[in-house]
């Protein structure tokens, strides 16, 4: 802490803090609110409190949606580990003048639109898209393939959403890794397999754990990726939201479903802070 | 010692996966077939089109609207913050520090969801008024804690030198934190400008019917038939971030 402190400056935070709270925190205390609230006959919400909208999520329609929701984000983080920690390594332990320019091509995604990258993959999966075109250019397929509108297509869209987040906090701990330990495994005639397991994997653990929990929670509400690759029936959480507040119109049920979301989410994040990643998730 | 050699090839892969897709849509918005997985031909077509699409025009001028007020009042809000949390510690502050950080945490489709109720309830109709409060409230955490990464950063005996000199504590943060810290302001900005000019989710919840920005529109483009002037529009668009990376990278280097 600073010694000097501005005059006058213990009213600094009384705009952001009033800001937050009118514009954010009220929002959510609402949607809490309504949440045990009742709907109404045409959609509007009645204020009879009720505890029916959780109850109901556990109709096996819902919980079906849940589980696909939890095993795609589950996946998803597998996926961008595997993936994510080789190239994460090797930024870290590229020349000086390399590793600035392997980052700069890893955040480029990261500041693309969303909807565009997702696009690219429409593109490529769609029945009449590149890759059907190019596999019967090739004489391999004769109709067009099911690519797109599929489970697997959402699961392709959400890990290249999400890569950058799981290789920049890898990178981050890989770097600070001191390659002198890893020297001295190998000279303690440690097998490639040991010297990941036993030492580069424990001392990078902040980073793997900072990076599956930033792939984790953005997979696990994601509206984007299932709305445009999955099909009918690749419906994530994020979409029944969408779908009970945009369509069904029913906000209570709708209210109940975010809270749930949001436990996921925060359950991630505590565990996140618990397994000592206090450095902030930026 | 010696990166091994397929742990090389695999970062290539890596590299490939994340850049091949955006590439091929950058190659076929030149492509003059109208069915766009087959190649026919050089072509500037599309991006003619775009320019005359008055629709496609509008929801431009709305996003930079929309991005440009809401990364101000961002600004604002993030460097009070970040200056409020590191010089000026106050009660309740873990709180609202725990408070900061939900917009950046919770999933979007939660932040849509709640601002759509509460703009409902207060009875605000939803306008670019309604959008800039979201994209506000969702980019001003991110200003902060950027900003106070770098306060942080800052040698407080700067301050007090400033201080000593006879300087003010507004004159020391004007004249000698304030020119410190720009970078990392700077550096903010542009990543709540991208933040906001790319947001989709949240946009798509608070924007009313005269409020369409480019992303809800572009949605709205790949939900219905994709012609090739989508291509067109993501190759610029693709262009326009990777200005925006690049700017924001060498103005924090300084």
């Amino acid at each position: 802490m600073s010694p000097i402190q501005l005059g006058g400056g213990r009213w600094l935070i009384v705009p952001p803090a009033a800001t937050l709270i009118l514009f954010f925190g009220v929002p959510l205390a609402l949607v809490l609110a309504v949440s045990f609230a009742t709907r109404g006959t045409y959609g509007g919400i009645e204020w009879a409190f009720t505890l029916g909208n959780y109850t109901s999520i556990a109709d096996p329609l819902y919980l079906r949606i849940f589980w696909r929701s939890l095993w795609l984000a589950v996946l998803t983080t597998i996926i961008c580990l595997v993936m994510g920690f080789p190239l994460a390594y090797v930024i870290a332990r590229a020349p000086q003048r390399w590793q600035g320019i392997l980052l700069f091509l890893v955040i480029i995604p990261f500041w693309t639109n969303f909807l565009v990258r997702t696009y690219a993959w429409m593109f490529i999966l769609r029945s009449e898209g590149l890759l059907s075109t190019v596999l019967s250019a090739l004489g391999l397929t004769h109709e067009p393939l099911p690519l797109l509108f599929t489970d697997t297509a959402v699961l392709i869209g959400l890990v290249y959403g999400y890569l950058p987040f799981m290789v920049l906090p890898l990178y981050a701990a890989l770097e600070r890794l001191d390659p002198s330990l890893i020297e001295a495994a190998w000279d303690l005639y440690a097998r490639p397999l040991q010297v990941f397991t036993r030492v580069v994997l424990p001392l990078s653990k902040p980073g793997v754990i900072a990076g599956c929990v930033l792939v984790f929670i953005p997979s696990l509400g994601a509206y984007v990726t299932p709305d445009l690759l999955g099909g009918a029936r690749s419906m994530m959480i994020g979409n029944l939201i969408q779908h009970q507040y945009l369509v069904v119109r029913d906000w209570p049920f709708g209210s109940a479903l975010s809270f749930v979301l949001m436990a996921g989410v925060l359950a991630a994040v505590l565990y996140y802070l618990r397994a000592g990643g206090e450095r902030g998730l930026l | 010692m010696k990166t091994r050699s397929w742990l090389v090839a695999a970062s290539f892969a890596d590299l490939l996966f994340l850049y091949l897709p955006i590439a091929i849509l950058v190659v076929f918005s030149f492509n003059a077939s109208k069915l766009s997985a087959r190649w026919q031909g050089f072509s500037l077509e599309w991006y003619a089109k775009l320019f005359t699409d008055q629709a496609l025009l509008s929801a431009t001028v709305n996003s930079l609207i929309v991005a440009t007020v809401s990364t101000v009042l961002a600004g604002a809000l993030g460097v009070l913050t970040a200056v409020a949390l590191e010089r000026q510690p106050f009660r309740w502050q873990g709180a609202f520090e725990v408070l900061l950080l939900m917009p950046i945490v919770i999933p979007e489709i939660m932040m849509g969801v709640a601002m759509l109720l509460f703009f409902v309830m207060i009875k605000l109709p939803l306008s670019l008024l309604t959008m800039i409060i979201a994209h506000t409230i969702f980019n001003f955490p991110v200003v902060a804690l950027i900003v106070r990464a770098r306060l942080r950063k800052l040698d407080p005996r700067l301050e007090e030198a400033a201080s000593d000199l006879g300087a003010t504590p507004w004159v020391a943060f004007k004249r000698v934190t304030l020119p410190l810290l720009m970078p990392g302001i700077v550096g903010a900005l542009l990543m709540a400008f991208t933040l906001s000019l790319d947001d989709f989710i949240i946009s798509f919840f608070t924007a009313g019917v005269g409020s369409t920005t480019l992303p809800i529109k572009v949605y709205g483009m790949l939900k219905s038939a994709v012609t090739p002037e989508v291509n067109a529009l993501s190759a610029i668009l693709v262009l326009v971030s990777m200005g925006l990376v690049a700017v924001a990278t060498w103005v924090q280097r300084k």
